[in-house]
């Protein structure tokens, strides 16, 4: 059963990539953005002396649940079932859209306040109620700005880190109606104030909001949501309705074990000492917020990756985004080029795990194995080591290829020290005259039939002296 | 098969074998000398909270200074009735039927105690207790003053969590004033919530 929605890229990596390469203000906007996250990160991080057990505790409290993800899912929905929330239980992205839909129809609103949700984006949840006629208001700023857009998300905790603030302030502009035109100006705090009184009104008269969760407690049946401007919040206690979509990845066996993840969390995600707001709700609390609560339990491709033995460490992500702010590769392309929501080195094993890698084949070539990933992720997700695990696969899959006889070939020259330096000779023989053309050192592009293999490389030259030329000359 | 039973077949039959170990070794006592009072004001400065310190006798006259410019107190079912005692500012007692509209007035400002607060990170701890009442009460009114008894100070979130009386009750864990990060991952303060939060840390 695998995945579907929005997870599935269009276009091939390098293809959608190479428009995005070309657009110097956006790359302009994401190094800033990526920068200032990255640094504050190092700060608050380095104030934690026990921090790398604390990330050594939150990867075996995320393995140990996908030990027994059956019987926590279960211990949950009686949970959250007994303190008067209904569970809901969905197999892929169109059954949960389903669900949501018929519980959203069966009160008879027009429209949805919506917190941030990977998952919501995930399914595709706001195409299935405009579908139906519900229109959903997406409620956290960055999501504004992209749905104001007609834009879709490029970063999983700032889906808006594309824009700049003189772009966001046109957008506010020309799309937010009823904005305060004189008081609009560039400034952040400016634009914060617009979009508070562009949603008070449609906070207050909500029937039915949407969120997902950050962490489902199996022990207590609570859900948890992680967040900063107070409009999960509002989406949590004023509505009638709550409709929360969830991950079956997102439980946590005992309350306990929130210390570490909302240790974990703010302080790899906006590089907080704590975000401003957590809220934490199990079913139902008579006389304060919702009194319908329904939770969607959704699987949509995870089962697949929780059977590969190597990839399933995916599943201990908590959408935090350091890894995304960390990539060269997610810092040059942005979000879009990867075609999922999941984007940068995370959605590059999360999101064919997820599909089935035919569609996101090119994905996980989408990364240079620098490592920068692996280091920031506060649950030790190697990264890395999926790539090239996925990698693996998708060679494999692809059976004979010019690749794959080139390889071979140089793995029969490497396995010899005569036919290695014959080669060697051969190849400085042949890069003697391009040394006058271009750079000194380095070729851009390789004649026919190499033409692909420096499409996305630089191919360095041949040294003009080996190391054992030198050695023997030196030492003769 | 239905969706729960296939879901459920479908992951027991992907999971791993084995039991996984979690150490706990990942919270470390207060260094020798720490001030917890200190540090959680600290932090909460550097959220760019108001904080002020008073004893029980003080805290009516600090309330009542806080509240000059209020045009109406929002007030828990619970909260102690000497802690207004000296203002004369038009108090709205929550009885559970105050609307979002009613605490919505402009000026209106919402005191309440709290759970626990954490001084390591600058959290105030709300569990709906009856000196901090319904959530929306500490959403809608812009300003919110919170005054923790310097007794509900811990050191890191693994204590105050574990001091959570009974954590199914509706949980408001704040860090400060609303604020985003939104534009450029920048913080600034001040979008849905309340735009500003005053903590006054109580003095035995």
């Amino acid at each position: 059963m695998t995945g579907t929605g929005n997870i599935v890229a269009a276009l091939p990596f390098p293809t959608a990539a190479k428009p995005k390469l070309a657009d110097s203000q956006l790359r302009d906007n994401l190094r800033r953005a990526t920068h200032t996250i990255r640094d504050k990160r190092l700060r608050t991080v380095a104030e934690l002396p026990e921090w790398e057990r604390l990330r050594l505790a939150g990867a075996a409290i995320k393995d140990d649940v996908l030990a027994r993800l059956p019987e926590l899912l279960v211990e949950f929905e009686a949970a959250a079932t007994a303190a008067g929330a209904t569970v809901h239980w969905a197999r892929d992205a169109a059954e949960a859209c389903g669900i949501a839909v018929d519980l959203a129809l069966s009160t008879g609103t027009r429209e949805v306040v919506k917190i941030k949700s990977m998952a919501t984006q995930e399914i595709g949840l706001n195409e299935a109620l405009e579908a139906v006629g519900i229109t959903p208001i997406e409620t956290d700023l960055a999501e504004l700005i992209v749905q104001l857009a007609g834009d879709t998300p490029s970063h999983i905790l700032v889906p808006a880190i594309h824009y700049n603030r003189h772009q966001i302030r046109e957008l506010f502009a020309r799309r937010m109606p009823g904005v305060d035109l004189d008081a609009l100006t560039d400034d952040p705090a400016a634009l914060a104030e617009a979009a508070r009184r562009h949603l008070r009104a449609r906070f207050f008269s909500a029937r039915v909001a949407i969120s997902g969760a950050n962490f489902a407690i199996a022990e207590t049946g609570t859900l948890v949501v992680v967040e900063s401007e107070g409009n999960g919040r509002m989406c949590l206690t004023l509505p009638e309705t709550l409709i929360s979509v969830v991950g079956v990845e997102k439980i946590l066996p005992t309350v306990r074990d929130l210390d570490v993840f909302l240790q974990l969390l703010p302080r790899s995600s906006t590089g907080e000492r704590m975000n401003p707001y957590t809220s934490a709700w199990t079913g139902v609390t008579p006389g304060d917020g919702p009194q319908q609560v329904h939770v969607i339990l959704v699987d949509n491709g995870r089962s697949d990756v929780l059977a590969d033995p190597v990839g399933r460490q995916a599943l201990r992500c908590i959408r935090c985004s350091a890894c995304l702010n960390v990539c060269p590769v997610y810092e040059r392309v942005g979000g879009h080029a990867y075609g999922s929501v999941y984007p940068g080195p995370i959605g590059a094993i999360l999101s064919p795990q997820l599909s089935g890698a035919g569609a996101n084949a090119t994905l996980p070539f989408a990364s240079t194995l620098c490592g920068a990933c692996f280091e920031a992720c506060p649950v030790r997700i190697d990264i890395p080591e999926v790539l090239v695990h996925l990698r693996q696969e998708i060679v494999a899959a692809a059976g004979a290829t010019p690749e794959r006889a080139a390889m071979r070939a140089a793995a029969w020259v490497l396995r010899d020290r005569r036919r290695y330096s014959a080669a060697l000779r051969a190849a400085r023989r042949f890069a003697a005259p391009l040394r006058l053309v271009g750079r000194p050192d380095a070729v851009r592009h390789l004649p026919w039939p190499l033409t692909r293999w420096s499409a996305s490389r630089d191919t360095p030259l041949p040294a003009r002296e080996t190391f054992r030329e030198w050695w023997s000359r030196e030492r003769a | 098969m239905n969706a729960r039973d296939e879901v459920l077949t479908r992951l027991r039959a992907a999971r791993p074998s084995g039991a996984v170990t979690v150490s706990r070794d990942y919270d470390p006592p207060a260094p020798d000398g720490t001030d917890l009072v200190e540090l959680l004001t600290d932090r909460l400065l550097d959220y760019r909270a108001t904080v002020r310190r008073c004893d029980a006798a003080a805290l009516p006259t600090v309330l009542a200074s806080l509240l000059t410019d209020a045009s109406v107190v929002v007030v828990p079912p619970g909260l102690p009735s000497a802690w207004l005692g000296g203002t004369d500012v038009a108090q709205l007692t929550d009885d559970g039927g105050l609307t979002p509209g009613q605490l919505d007035l402009p000026g209106a400002v919402v005191v309440t105690g709290c759970a626990i607060a954490c001084a390591r990170t600058g959290t105030i701890i709300l569990d709906a207790g009856p000196d901090q009442g319904r959530r929306v009460l500490t959403l809608v009114p812009d300003r919110h003053i919170c005054v923790v008894r310097v007794d509900q100070v811990v050191y890191g979130i693994p204590e105050a969590l574990s001091r959570l009386t009974d954590p199914t009750r509706p949980l408001t864990m704040i860090s400060g004033p609303s604020a985003t990060s939104d534009i450029e991952l920048n913080r600034v303060e001040g979008v849905h919530g309340p735009r500003h939060l005053t903590i006054i840390l109580l003095l035995p």
